[in-house]
């Protein structure tokens, strides 16, 4: 009966809309995000993305986003008032609004929706990541070699496949590069709160880190690790402007040409319900310039470790690989397949502590 | 110099005209914030407070979700109220919330996929149980050592936070989730779960017993001695204790009753709109009911208008975001700007303006 009601209103807008702009037909693209688009990380990149849909396709399409929407019951309001308002592409650009996005796309068929990181799909439901291990391989590698104390820290968010296998990616690397090499590892369970970021570097820096990594979405750790004369990584974003002698390299993830590319087959009709994990090599992953700081022979190293997991020659998991307990994963040669990285519940050997259960 | 004089008793009329004036004031001063970034704050404060609830194209959809984005908040500042105006504060409802969810999801799951009528009603009980057992510790510590309630409830919101990562992440994990934090979701399994009642109106069970609670609550404060103990004890305490008021059991019911209510506003929410347990359950109800407990003048009728003028303000404030392409932050200000003009305005009850020459 709701159900009924709320197509009957949906179908009701649709051709209300249609009425009004049959003339120009304009393309009207949503996104939904998690933190606020001036996080100069996660969410900052997204909308870079979305405002690369608007210079590039023009008066074809108008796009609107809303931001901060926390997952759960208001990420499904917010989804169900865009596709009202004759949004007919939706992007939903955390993993939390999964539920959320399936919900919303049962009750309007006609709307397509994208739904970033996730892993459930519908006719009208398409999911889109990119690989960023593969970017945490290069920094895993540069952050080995430019360790002096050994020890490397790690902000990590909440503990989904998605960051365990950033942990892997970015350990198995390092330690390749320098032997002597330790993880510390905070959780902070948050995409965005530069207090508890900016306080989880800290706490890593009292432990006598020197090279910090995270997989949270504010500059917070950055400016943090600056103050304190370490190295850090860019996360999302190039985040050299809150860190300019701290940040060494960083990850940037690079949305626009993806959504140009989808809003393009919603206009021309070819759209479907896709599953994109993309890398390094299709350009989804960016790695920034690299700072003066890293000597020109580790530059070499990363950029020939860059090309060779761009032009696939290399994959960042390939055996010999031991789980953390220490039992086999991957034999020698051995390549992991993406059905286990997309549900990488494990930490591999050599890495202390566990992952929060 | 301008200077502020008390009055001897509280003005009626200043009492009654502060919200309308406060939210007058806060249109006036938003206009203008949007104007400032660009918009047309006409259509601006169209959007917030009238499309929600009147235009064709979202009404339909935005009104129940008013009352289910109300409903929380009214269910929680009714029992913060009550410790509010005894002086008793409590703080950590957002804790006490998020325990709620807990208990209730997690009783319910452990019958999972039974279907049985009394597995609700379980849950419901387990939901309040809960929060008012989160409330207890601050209660207690208060009673026995004198410690300081704000603080205490405060901290165990961190504490039950960390809890609830725990269950997401741990035992209330959904087995068939394929490893990925969240427990099972609530909707999908009918005896757990807590539906739009009537369609098309938003209105679930924590709906309906926010309705209940403000008539409860009312009764309690002008009928009941407990209600004249709380009115006394926030007034005078030494009147209080004439008035044959016992402090510590004014203590322990003031956060017991905030705490269950607290705790059921959380079994609500977790069975009904939010589905399932999960890291990020939380999103501060427990926070902004002491925000309309407020605006609402601690008053079991002021408190339901404030709720639902709370969530009309995030449920247009999000419209516009849409629509206008105005950021989050600035919603937020605006929802800041109420509070504050309400408190302002408020200040005019209690005290007249003076001009007075001279020494200040």
């Amino acid at each position: 009966m709701k159900l009924a009601r709320t197509i009957l209103a949906g179908v009701a807008v649709a051709l209300g809309l249609a009425g009004a702009a049959a003339a120009e037909e304009k393309l009207k693209v949503g996104y939904i995000y998690v933190g606020p688009v001036g996080d100069f990380g996660w969410t900052h990149e997204h909308d870079i993305g979305r405002r690369q849909v608007e210079a590039e396709l023009g008066d074809k399409v108008e796009t609107s986003y809303v931001e901060s929407v926390p997952e759960g019951a208001d990420a499904e309001r917010v989804l169900t008032q865009m596709a009202l308002s004759g949004h007919k592409l939706i992007f939903a650009t955390s993993f939390g609004y999964m539920d959320a996005v399936l919900n919303v796309a049962k009750k309007f068929p006609n709307v397509k929706f994208e739904h970033a990181t996730g892993f459930k799909r519908a006719p009208n439901v398409s999911t889109y990541s990119a690989r960023f291990y593969e970017g945490r391989a290069v920094i895993g590698h540069i952050a080995g070699r430019m360790t002096k104390t050994n020890k490397i820290g790690y902000i990590a968010s909440f503990p989904i496949p998605e960051v365990i296998r950033g942990i892997n990616s970015a350990y198995i690397h390092a330690k390749k590069a320098n032997p002597d090499v330790e993880f510390k590892i905070v959780w902070v369970y948050t995409w965005f709160d530069p207090a508890k970021e900016a306080d989880a570097a800290k706490a890593l820096i009292e432990q006598g880190v020197d090279v910090i990594m995270q997989h949270t979405d504010s500059t917070a750790a950055m400016t943090v690790a600056e103050k304190a004369g370490i190295y850090a990584f860019g996360q999302a974003s190039d985040m050299r402007e809150f860190g300019p002698n701290a940040q060494l390299t960083a990850i940037i993830d690079n949305w626009g040409p993806y959504y140009v590319r989808r809003a393009k087959a919603v206009m021309d009709g070819t759209w479907k319900s896709t599953d994109t994990w993309e890398g390094i090599g299709d350009g989804m992953v960016v790695i920034a310039p690299y700072s003066d700081k890293v000597p020109a022979e580790v530059q070499a190293e990363a950029d020939a470790l860059k090309n060779a997991i761009a032009d696939g020659s290399y994959h960042p998991f390939t055996g010999p690989l031991n789980k953390q307990d220490g039992t086999p994963w991957l034999a020698e040669g051995e390549v992991a397949d993406d059905g286990t990285l997309a549900g990488m519940n494990f930490y591999v050997e050599g890495l202390e502590g566990a992952i929060p259960q | 110099m301008l200077h502020l004089e008390p009055r001897t008793e509280p003005s009626r009329r200043w009492s009654v005209i502060a919200p309308p004036l406060a939210v007058a004031l806060t249109m006036l001063a938003g206009g203008a914030l949007f104007a400032a970034l660009g918009k047309n704050p006409i259509e601006a404060i169209r959007i917030i407070f009238w499309d929600p609830l009147f235009s064709d194209q979202f009404a339909a959809y935005a009104r129940p979700q008013i009352l289910v984005k109300a409903g929380p908040l009214v269910l929680i500042a009714l029992g913060l109220s009550l410790g509010f105006r005894a002086g008793v504060w409590n703080i950590g409802a957002e804790g006490q919330y998020i325990m709620g969810a807990i208990a209730g999801a997690a009783v319910g799951l452990a019958f999972y996929p039974a279907e049985h009528w009394a597995i609700f009603p379980l849950m419901i009980l387990a939901g309040g149980l809960a929060g008012w057992a989160w409330a207890m510790i601050p209660a207690l510590l208060k009673v026995r050592f004198n410690t300081n309630e704000i603080l205490v409830s405060l901290m165990l919101v961190y504490v039950a936070e960390q809890l609830l990562a725990s269950m997401a992440l741990g035992a209330l994990r959904n087995p068939e989730g394929g490893g990925f934090p969240g427990s099972r979701n609530l909707q999908q399994y009918p005896a757990a779960s807590n539906p739009e009642l009537i369609p098309g109106t938003g209105a679930h069970w924590g709906v309906v017993l926010a309705l209940v609670a403000v008539v409860a609550t009312h009764v309690l404060l002008s009928r009941h001695k407990t209600g004249f103990h709380i009115r006394v004890a926030g007034q005078s305490e030494r009147a209080a204790r004439f008035a044959g008021v016992v402090p510590a059991r004014l203590v322990v019911f003031c956060l017991g009753v905030s705490g269950a209510l607290a705790g059921l506003a959380g079994l609500f929410e977790v069975t009904g709109p939010a589905g399932q347990i999960s890291i990020d359950f939380n999103v501060g109800y427990g926070f902004t009911a002491i925000i309309v407990a407020f605006l609402g003048r601690l008053h079991p009728i002021g408190i339901l208008l404030a709720g639902l003028l709370m969530a009309l303000t995030y449920i247009g404030g999000e419209l516009a975001q849409l629509m206008l392409g105005l950021p989050a932050a600035a919603i937020s200000a605006f929802q800041g700007m109420l509070l504050f003009f309400l408190l302002a305005v408020d200040v005019m009850t209690n005290f007249r303006i003076r001009i007075r020459k001279g020494r200040g």
